[in-house]
C-alpha cells in the first residue's frame, strides 16, 4: 500500500460530501456535507505533507480546521435565524429572492 | 534510520503492514459512514455517522505521523463542531427530515449525476498525477510533531495565526449578533410575578389535582370542601386535549357520601367476608353495579 491510497480515500470522501451538499434538502445535513469536504481536504493535506516530508501541509490543515470552526459557528447561527423566521430548515423553502 | 523503518515508511515509500491493515479497515468504515450521511433519513443519524468519519480521520492522522492534528481533530471536530451540530438539531427539532416535494424537477438525479462526475474527475486527477517517492515525516518532525508544528505556526505563519484569531473573534461576535433577539415584551421580573400572584388571590398556588377527589390522578379535578370540583386544578394542557376526567362523576360520588347514601348501600358485614370466599364477592359486584346505576340515575 502506498500513500496514494490516502489520496484516493480523500477524493472519495470529498465526492460523497459534495454529493450530500447537492442532494440533501435539510440545511443542517447540507452543512455536514461541507464539513465532510473540509475533512477530506485535510486528509489530503496531511498525506501530501507526509509525501514531501514537509510540515507545511499540516499547518495548512490546522488553519483549515480553525476556519471551519468559525464557518460552522456562523453557518449554524444563520440556519437558526432562518428557522426562527421561516419555521423550516429546508433549503428549498428559502426562496425570498424569487420574483 | 532504523526507527524510521519501524515507524512509518519503508525505503520504497510504502507503508508498513500494520498501517495498511488500519487503513483498509478504517477506509471501509469511513466510506460506509459517509454513505450514511448521504442516505440517512434523520438528521441525527447523519450527524452520528459524520462523527464516525471524523474519528476515523483522527486515527488516520495519528497513523500518518501527525499526532497533533489527530488530537485537534477529535477535540475540535468531534468534540466541538459536531456537538454544535447536535445542539442546533435539538433547537431546530430532531425530527426535521428532508422534504420530499421537488421544487426543481429531477434535481436529485442531476445532483447525483454531478456527484458521480466529480468522482470521475477526481479519479482522473489522482490516477494520472505523478507522485515522487514518499519522504516521510521522521526528519521533519524531529523530536516531536507538536514542537515542529509550533515552530512553523509561531514562526513562518505567525501573521496567519493572528489573522485567524481575528477571524474567530469576528465569527463569535457575528454568531451572537445573528442569534440575538430583541425583546418585544417587557421583562417579567420575579417581583412582578409575586405581586401578580398576591393580587390574584392564589398566594399558596393553584390547588393540586386529585386531592380530595378519591382518585389520586392528574386528570381528576380536586374537590373543594363543599364537594364541588375545582376546574382550574387540572392542567390546562389536559383540558385542551380533552383528557380531563369527568368532574361531575366524582362530585356525584361525594354527594352520595355526604347524604349518607353511601353508608346505607348494601354492603356485607366484615365478618361475612372473612367466613365465606365466593358469595360476598358476588355481593360486592352487585353492590358496585347498584351504585353505578344510582350514579347514572
Amino acid at each position: 500500500m502506498t500513500l496514494t491510497h490516502y489520496v484516493v480515500l480523500a477524493a472519495i470522501l470529498f465526492s460523497i460530501g459534495a454529493t450530500t451538499v447537492l442532494v440533501r434538502r435539510n440545511a443542517i445535513i447540507v452543512f455536514m456535507g461541507v464539513e465532510l469536504m473540509l475533512n477530506a481536504t485535510n486528509l489530503a493535506l496531511v498525506t501530501f505533507s507526509r509525501m514531501h516530508g514537509n510540515l507545511t501541509g499540516q499547518v495548512l490543515a490546522f488553519f483549515v480546521m480553525v476556519v471551519a470552526a468559525a464557518e460552522v459557528v456562523i453557518g449554524l447561527a444563520i440556519i437558526i435565524s432562518i428557522f426562527r423566521t421561516r419555521r423550516s430548515a429546508s433549503v428549498d423553502d428559502v426562496n425570498l429572492l424569487k420574483g | 534510520m532504523l526507527s524510521s523503518l519501524a515507524t512509518s515508511l519503508t525505503d520504497a515509500g510504502r507503508t508498513t503492514t500494520g498501517e495498511a491493515i488500519l487503513f483498509w479497515v478504517l477506509a471501509i468504515v469511513m466510506v460506509l459512514a459517509a454513505g450514511g450521511l448521504l442516505f440517512a433519513r434523520k438528521a441525527v443519524h447523519a450527524a452520528l455517522s459524520l462523527v464516525v468519519v471524523m474519528i476515523g480521520l483522527a486515527f488516520l492522522y495519528v497513523a500518518q505521523d501527525a499526532p497533533f492534528l489527530g488530537v485537534v481533530q477529535v477535540v475540535v471536530y468531534t468534540g466541538a463542531i459536531m456537538m454544535l451540530f447536535l445542539f442546533v438539531l435539538m433547537l431546530v427539532g430532531v425530527d426535521a427530515s428532508d422534504t420530499l416535494t421537488e421544487t426543481l424537477r429531477g434535481q436529485r438525479w442531476v445532483a447525483a449525476l454531478a456527484g458521480l462526475g466529480l468522482v470521475v474527475v477526481l479519479a482522473g486527477v489522482v490516477g494520472r498525477a505523478h507522485y515522487g517517492p514518499a519522504v516521510g515525516l521522521t526528519d521533519a518532525n524531529g523530536a516531536s510533531n507538536p514542537v515542529a508544528l509550533a515552530r512553523l505556526v509561531f514562526g513562518s505563519y505567525a501573521f496567519a495565526l493572528e489573522a485567524v484569531g481575528a477571524l474567530l473573534i469576528t465569527a463569535a461576535i457575528g454568531a451572537i449578533m445573528l442569534t440575538h433577539r430583541r425583546r418585544m415584551t417587557p421583562r417579567v421580573t420575579q417581583r412582578a410575578r409575586s405581586t401578580a400572584r398576591v393580587l390574584s388571590g392564589t398566594l399558596a398556588g393553584k390547588p393540586v389535582p386529585g386531592v380530595y377527589a378519591r382518585h389520586n390522578a392528574m386528570d381528576v379535578p380536586a374537590l373543594d370542601p363543599q364537594g364541588r370540583p375545582i376546574e382550574e386544578s387540572v392542567s390546562r394542557v389536559l383540558r385542551v386535549r380533552g383528557q380531563e376526567a369527568d368532574a361531575r362523576e366524582y362530585a356525584a360520588r361525594i354527594d352520595r357520601v355526604l347524604s349518607g347514601d353511601w353508608a346505607n348501600t348494601v354492603r356485607p358485614p366484615l365478618t361475612a367476608t372473612s367466613e365465606t370466599s365466593s358469595a360476598p364477592a358476588t355481593d360486592d359486584s352487585d353492590a358496585a353495579e347498584k351504585s353505578d346505576e344510582e350514579a347514572k340515575a
